[in-house]
Parts: structure tokens; C-alpha cells; sequence
């Protein structure tokens, strides 16, 4: 393949090649590869989903009602925005009106996702790609203490507590088991933290790992159950009783005030410690724009949390929705997940047959038909690749299209479509306004990774400011005597039409997802799903155009060819839904993720 | 009066056929045996670290799952102590145990890693069967694996006791067992097969 110029990138394969394999192993595999040029600068990037995924097809002639209890076996990580995006499809197709009450409990269910999620993948999956903890060690643990309390009031920031979490690491590596921090490219020259803020971030991971336990319970007292909570089409299935007592039946005011110091703790830990420490490390890596890919031309939100219920409209939604393309911030497009010349997918690069492979799908006219084949250029045998043809098909994701456009997904596009309409956001405005004087940094510094980074942060940020919203209408509504939370009237198949359709979504805390979903005689016809990754991490399509995955990767420096740090923090920016990111073992505890430079 | 907590998880995931062992052994003894109240049985899905807040609570963790031991198909073992993050980290094994594995050494990390570990893993006869349910030589172990479990219990001061009456199901009723597997659509309708060309398991 001939260097080609695709949606503003240079592309030229022609430079050495580094194979990263798997970058994630959950919910589906992942791999890229990228070419170098002599200035170890990446010049073409291929990503790759390598494990099939039809999980649709399964669905077919089960109940629709049941629907939400498959997709939340789909994947570990999103599994509650699954089962909600499944119960707003099923409720789209049957014209069902869910109560006020369910609403709001459906919005704090997934907002309190988004505040869990967002910790998680910030502490657990993805700080590592900026915190050097092996440099932890040698930090001062009283100019930590300075540092820590220079940034905030959160409480454990005395000398003698980071000297107690330095020995705690020190036990840790001395015994040879690094535990979640093997396996890190310790000492690569692509970190940039002195060894007192790494100390600190360090301590903070560990809080973290013990403050999800908190927020979690949320979802135990409305869904029933954890870690997959219960979900009902036509509302939630918890009843509300504020005059019962105990732990067992209705939601009651003693469980409802526990969520409340749930929301409040959350709050707490996010403003004192979260986004202090997230603005801490930015400071040190201003310099480090890359990663930005897609970001600052196309971006695209579903928009989620509906103020008011069944009113699924632009104006109701507090996370935006919206379309950006070809850089021109000032047009905001609407969104409909149901025209059939918007939100479509293509394979020519994937592992899938099309009658006509130039042309996209409409999810309700979606077509799974796997076809494996390679590019004639593949290097390897067909059961063990080495080399991809990016000439060819090198997937197992569909390439998703707005308008024909790739676009990026998740909290940048989100926020960003926020601070672009101040009346109806000023929150998100504020917000990332008062992030951007703090860094000092101009509004085009959010397109890159730190930039979407930074996006989860504020938004985990806005987050805990709806959920305390959320509560007090939740609160009130029930106060005023209204406690019904399920709408039952359709329940019974017999009052269905013989067909329908529809089409549900969210943002989940990766990005836009949907459902789109057939229902002939009362029965799953078709179910299709386009997953936040698969617009992300989805291949090229007819014309070339590159996905957001390999967008991002292009044109950034690797210090060392044989560490794709770079690669994975760019990489891991997307909180691809591939939980559990780097740290993959192989028995005797080594990596892996094998690393292969030609 | 015993107060040790104690957490029985099974791990995995249902729709791809021996993977689902860990889930439909909980669910199992969820169905027929009744627990003292400091037992908890949860079906852990695929969660990964989102397990964590419930394994630093425990004293006592037992796990059900499918692991690849490089054993013949069916074989059931029980690892012990400190033997089960090693064999949980255990190459060409699933996806979710690597995970599971991190969820381990976080709780150690936290100082919350439960006293006592025990792993009853199966050694899974197929897993690239997208929609698939249990083969019949893994579906055979359910019952010596519950046995060991109950053995385990009983020495943890928590005895099993056969359940009266019916139990509130611990999965979603579409994915019990026999709905599960009854309401399969074909195979032509439905494309069943995981793609292990791409795994360079050719070598392995």
C-alpha cells in the first residue's frame, strides 16, 4: 500500500513495524500495529478487534423482555448501560411510557456508574501509563506530604501516611510481586512525574481500591442485586416503601438516605482528591499533546440522563447529544438513531460479508455474516498472523459511520459538545473553562490524550453534581405521594402489535451505545448493537478513512520502539471496553502481551 | 457463633458453553441448599475488578470456574491458599482470570486478601461455542464440585442445608440453565463459533 492522505493524516506503512498483541483481553481481543518512521514517529496504525463478537445472533426468538439479561453478559464492564440501552430499545419498539420515579433511578443507576467507572479506569486502568511507581520509591515522603497538601484538604496527606505507603510498596517489589504493577515499563523516559507526586498518585490508587466498595452498594439497593442488577422494561423493579423498615423488601427511607451518603462520599473523594491529582499530573504533561486523532474534527454523544422521563429530545438530555464534523465547532448536528442515512456500518475491512461492500448498513437492516479472510500481503499463516494486511479485511469490528464520517465516541466528544453550549450546559462549561485557566492551557489542548483524560475527570465531576440533583427530585417526587416505579400495562405480549421496532440508547462511560431491535409475533426478529469500542476501535472502510483508535496513534514519538508506552496510554485514554487493560499473565507471572518489532 | 464471612463466587461467562461453570455452580447451590447468613453466593460474571469490594470483605473466598490446567476435559481440582492466584493466572485460560487474578493482588495490596482461598476450577471441554451451555462431561462435575464446596463450608462452620421451598433465583430467570439452553436459536440462524485462528494458539 502506497502512502495515502486520508482525513487530514499522512499514512505510510513503509516504516518498521510494531506488533502489540493483545493490549486487552476482556470482552473481546485487541491488537494493533503500527509503523515507525526513523524518528521512531508512528506513521500508520492498525487496530484490530480479533475475537468474534456477533453477540446479537443469540438473541433471536427469545423474549424481547428477557433481551437485557443477555447483553449484560456481553461484556464485564459495561453490563448495567447494556441492560438500560436493552429495556429503552424494547420500551422504544412497544410505545411504552415508563414513570417519573423509574426515570430518576435509572439516571442515578447510571450515573453512578459513570462516578465508579470513571475512578476505576482512572486509578486502576489507566494511571499507570502516567505514574512511574517504581520512582515512588525514592520520594520524600514529607515533600509528598507538601505537594499533597498544597493541592488539596483531603486528609491523608501527613508525612508519616505516604512513609507508611512507601513501605508498603517496598515490601511489595522487594518480594518480588509487583502484583497489579508488574509488568510496567518502570524507568521509561516517557514519564514525567518527580518521584514525590508518583508517591502520591500511588497512595491514591489505593484509596481508590478501597473506596469502590462504597459507591457499588448504589446499585445493590435499587437493582436488587450486585454485580448484575435486576432491570424491568417498563420501569425498574424495585417497589418504594418510605414507611418500611429493614433490609429486605421495598426501597425504604433508612436505604434511600444510605444512597444519599453515597452521592455525598463520592463527591467528596472526586473534588479532593480525583481532580487535584488529575490536574496535578497534567501540569507535568502539557507538553505531551499527542493522541488528539479524531477528536478535533469528528465527534459524536448520544446524550443520556433525561431530566424529565420519556422524553428522549436533545433539550431533555443532561449528558449532550450532538455531531461534530470536520472541525467545525460551531454546528452542532442532531442526532437520530433511527434515520437510516445516519448511524451506519461498513465492512470492507471487516471479517463480514455485504452484498455490496462500498455501501453502509443501518443497524435495523444489519447483516452478521462472518467471511475470515486476509489480505494478500498478510505475513504469517492464516491461524497465526503476524503481520496484518491493512490493504485488506484485518477485523472483527464493524466500521460504524455517522453520514459516512468516522467519528470518536465517549467523554471528550461529551464534554466538549457541553462547553459548546454554555445556556444549557454552564456546568460542563464551567468546568472545563476553570481546567483549562488551572493548566493554562488553550481550548485545543482537550483534543488530545490528556485532553480526553482530563474529559472523564470533569465529567466524573459533573456526575456527582447530578446524582445529588437526581436524588433531591427523586425525593421529592416521592414526597408529593407519586411512588410508582414500573409501568405494566404492556407487559403481557398479547397487547404487543405483531411487529415493531426500535432503537435504545446510552452513553455509556466509554461512549455511545445503541440498540436497534425487531420484534415479529411477540420474538427477537433482529438485535443489533453498535458498542462505544466498535466506533472507536473500529477499521478502516471503503474509502480508507481511518477509525479513532488509529487516528489517535498517528504522528506521536515512542521514546523506546520496544515499550509502546505511548501506545497503550493513547490507547487506554479510550477506556476501551476491554476491562482489565495491560496487566494480562501468563503462569510463571510474565506479561502477555508480546511486543514484536520488525 | 461463627462470624467468619464467607463468599462463594462463581466467575465466568454463560454464553460461552464450559465457561459458564463457575455461574450454574453457584446458581446450583443456590437452587437447592440454604446457607447461614454469614454465607454469600454470588454469580461474578466476567466483572474483573469490579469483584474486589466483595472479596475484601470476605475471610473466606471459595471460586468456582472453568480453568485450563492442561488436564483432560472434565478433570475437577481443588487448589488451595496461595496456590490460587498462580493457577488463576494460568496461561491460554479465559479471559475473565487474569482478571480475577488482579482482583487477588489488589486485595492483598489493600492488606484485605481473604484468610482462606480455595479454587474448584473444571477443566473446560469447549469454549468457543458462542450461545453454548455446559458440555455434558463439565455438566457432570457440578455435583463433586458442589461436594467439595459443602465439605469446605461445613469446616468454615457454615453448613449447607437442603433448601424448603423455592429460592429466589440468583441469575435472571431467561438465563437459567434450562431456559438458557432450550430457547437456543439454530445454528444457522445463529453463528456459533469464537475465533480461535486469531489467538496464535497454533504454537502455544
Amino acid at each position: 500500500m502506497a502512502a495515502y492522505e486520508t482525513q487530514g493524516f499522512k499514512v505510510d506503512n513503509s516504516g518498521k513495524r510494531v506488533v502489540v498483541d493483545p493490549v486487552c483481553r476482556i470482552e473481546g481481543h485487541m491488537r494493533v500495529e503500527v509503523n515507525l518512521d526513523s524518528n521512531n514517529v508512528i506513521r500508520n496504525a492498525v487496530s484490530t478487534g480479533t475475537m468474534w463478537r456477533g453477540l446479537e445472533v443469540i438473541l433471536k426468538g427469545r423474549d424481547p423482555r428477557d433481551a437485557w439479561a443477555f447483553t449484560e453478559r456481553i461484556c464485564g464492564v459495561c453490563t448495567g448501560t447494556h441492560a438500560l440501552t436493552s429495556v429503552r430499545a424494547v420500551e422504544d419498539a412497544l410505545k411504552i411510557q415508563i414513570p417519573e420515579n423509574a426515570n430518576t433511578i435509572r439516571n442515578l443507576m447510571q450515573l453512578n456508574l459513570y462516578v465508579h467507572d470513571h475512578l476505576v479506569h482512572f486509578y486502576h486502568l489507566h494511571a499507570l501509563d502516567w505514574v512511574d511507581v517504581v520512582s515512588a520509591l525514592k520520594a520524600d515522603p514529607k515533600a509528598t506530604s507538601t505537594l499533597a497538601q498544597s493541592i488539596s484538604n483531603w486528609p491523608l496527606s501527613s508525612p508519616g501516611y505516604f512513609r507508611d505507603i512507601q513501605n508498603r510498596l517496598k515490601k511489595f517489589v522487594e518480594s518480588g510481586q509487583l502484583g497489579p504493577f508488574m509488568n510496567g515499563y518502570w524507568g521509561n523516559p516517557a514519564y514525567k512525574l518527580p518521584p514525590e507526586a508518583n508517591l502520591m498518585a500511588v497512595a491514591h490508587y489505593l484509596e481508590a481500591l478501597d473506596f469502590q466498595k462504597e459507591i457499588v452498594k448504589v446499585h445493590t439497593i435499587f437493582g436488587g442485586k450486585n454485580p448484575h442488577p435486576n432491570w424491568l422494561v417498563g420501569g425498574v423493579p424495585c417497589a418504594i416503601n418510605l414507611e418500611g423498615v429493614g433490609a429486605v423488601g421495598a426501597v425504604n427511607m433508612e436505604r434511600l438516605n444510605l444512597v444519599k451518603s453515597i452521592i455525598d462520599r463520592c463527591a467528596e473523594f472526586v473534588e479532593q482528591v480525583y481532580i487535584p491529582d488529575l490536574l496535578a499530573i497534567g501540569s507535568f504533561y502539557k507538553g505531551w499533546g499527542y493522541g488528539g486523532g479524531l477528536s478535533s474534527k469528528n465527534m459524536l454523544s448520544y446524550g443520556d440522563i433525561p431530566q424529565k422521563a420519556n422524553d428522549y429530545t436533545s433539550g431533555n438530555l443532561l449528558l449532550p447529544r450532538g455531531a461534530i464534523i470536520n472541525g467545525k465547532l460551531d454546528e452542532i448536528h442532531p442526532v437520530d438513531l433511527k434515520d437510516p442515512e445516519q448511524v451506519q456500518e461498513f465492512v470492507a475491512h471487516s471479517w463480514y460479508k455485504y452484498p455490496d461492500e462500498t455501501k453502509g448498513l443501518h443497524p435495523f437492516d444489519g447483516v452478521t455474516e462472518p467471511n475470515f479472510e486476509l489480505g494478500p500481503k498478510t505475513k504469517g499463516s492464516k491461524t497465526r498472523i503476524e503481520e496484518l494486511d491493512e490493504g485488506g479485511k484485518y477485523s472483527w469490528i464493524k466500521a460504524p459511520r455517522w453520514r459516512g464520517h468516522a467519528m470518536e465516541v465517549g467523554c471528550l466528544p461529551r464534554m466538549v459538545l457541553g462547553y459548546l453550549q454554555p445556556k444549557q450546559y454552564p456546568e460542563i462549561h464551567g468546568l472545563v473553562e476553570g481546567a483549562l485557566k488551572k493548566l493554562d492551557v488553550p481550548v485545543t489542548a482537550l483534543f488530545s490524550t490528556l485532553g480526553r483524560t482530563a474529559a472523564r475527570g470533569l465529567e466524573t465531576a459533573y456526575c456527582v453534581k447530578l446524582q445529588s440533583q437526581q436524588f433531591d427530585k427523586l425525593m421529592a417526587n416521592l414526597k408529593a405521594g407519586d411512588l410508582n416505579t414500573a409501568n405494566i400495562e404492556k407487559w403481557e405480549p398479547s397487547t404487543w402489535p405483531k411487529e415493531a421496532m426500535g432503537a435504545g440508547f446510552t452513553e455509556a462511560p466509554r461512549g455511545a451505545l445503541g440498540h436497534w431491535i425487531r420484534i415479529k409475533d411477540t420474538k427477537i426478529d433482529n438485535y443489533q448493537c453498535v458498542v462505544p469500542t466498535t466506533w472507536n476501535g473500529g477499521p478502516r472502510d471503503h474509502k480508507g478513512q481511518i477509525g479513532a483508535f488509529e487516528a489517535a496513534l498517528m504522528d506521536t514519538p515512542v521514546a523506546k520502539a520496544d515499550e509502546p508506552l505511548e501506545i497503550l496510554r493513547t490507547l487506554h485514554s479510550f477506556d476501551p471496553c476491554l476491562a482489565c487493560s495491560t496487566h494480562v499473565m501468563s503462569p510463571d507471572g510474565q506479561e502477555m502481551t508480546t511486543v514484536k518489532v520488525r | 457463633m461463627n462470624s467468619k464471612r464467607i463468599l462463594v463466587l462463581g466467575i465466568g461467562n454463560l454464553l460461552w458453553a464450559d465457561e459458564g461453570f463457575g455461574v450454574r455452580c453457584v446458581e446450583a447451590l443456590n437452587a437447592g441448599w440454604e446457607f447461614p447468613p454469614q454465607v454469600e453466593l454470588m454469580d461474578g460474571g466476567t466483572q474483573g475488578l469490579y469483584l474486589l469490594p466483595y472479596v475484601q470483605e470476605a475471610d473466606c473466598l471459595l471460586v468456582f470456574d472453568a480453568v485450563d490446567y492442561g488436564d483432560a476435559p472434565g478433570n475437577l481440582r481443588e487448589v488451595v491458599g496461595d496456590q490460587v492466584p498462580r493457577f488463576m493466572g494460568a496461561k491460554k485460560m479465559s479471559l475473565h482470570q487474569t482478571g480475577f487474578q488482579e482482583v487477588l493482588m489488589a486485595a492483598e495490596l489493600t492488606g484485605k486478601l481473604p484468610a482462606e482461598l480455595v479454587l474448584i476450577g473444571v477443566q473446560p471441554e469447549e469454549l468457543e461455542d458462542y450461545g453454548g451451555s455446559l458440555r455434558d462431561i463439565v455438566k457432570a462435575q457440578m455435583a463433586p464440585a458442589l461436594d467439595i464446596a459443602f465439605a469446605w463450608l461445613e469446616r468454615w462452620g457454615a453448613p449447607a442445608r437442603v433448601r424448603q421451598g423455592k429460592a429466589a433465583s440468583l441469575t435472571d430467570a431467561a438465563l437459567a440453565i434450562e431456559v438458557y439452553e432450550g430457547e437456543r436459536p439454530s445454528a444457522s440462524q445463529a453463528y456459533r463459533l469464537g475465533d480461535a485462528r486469531f489467538l496464535n494458539l497454533e504454537e502455544a
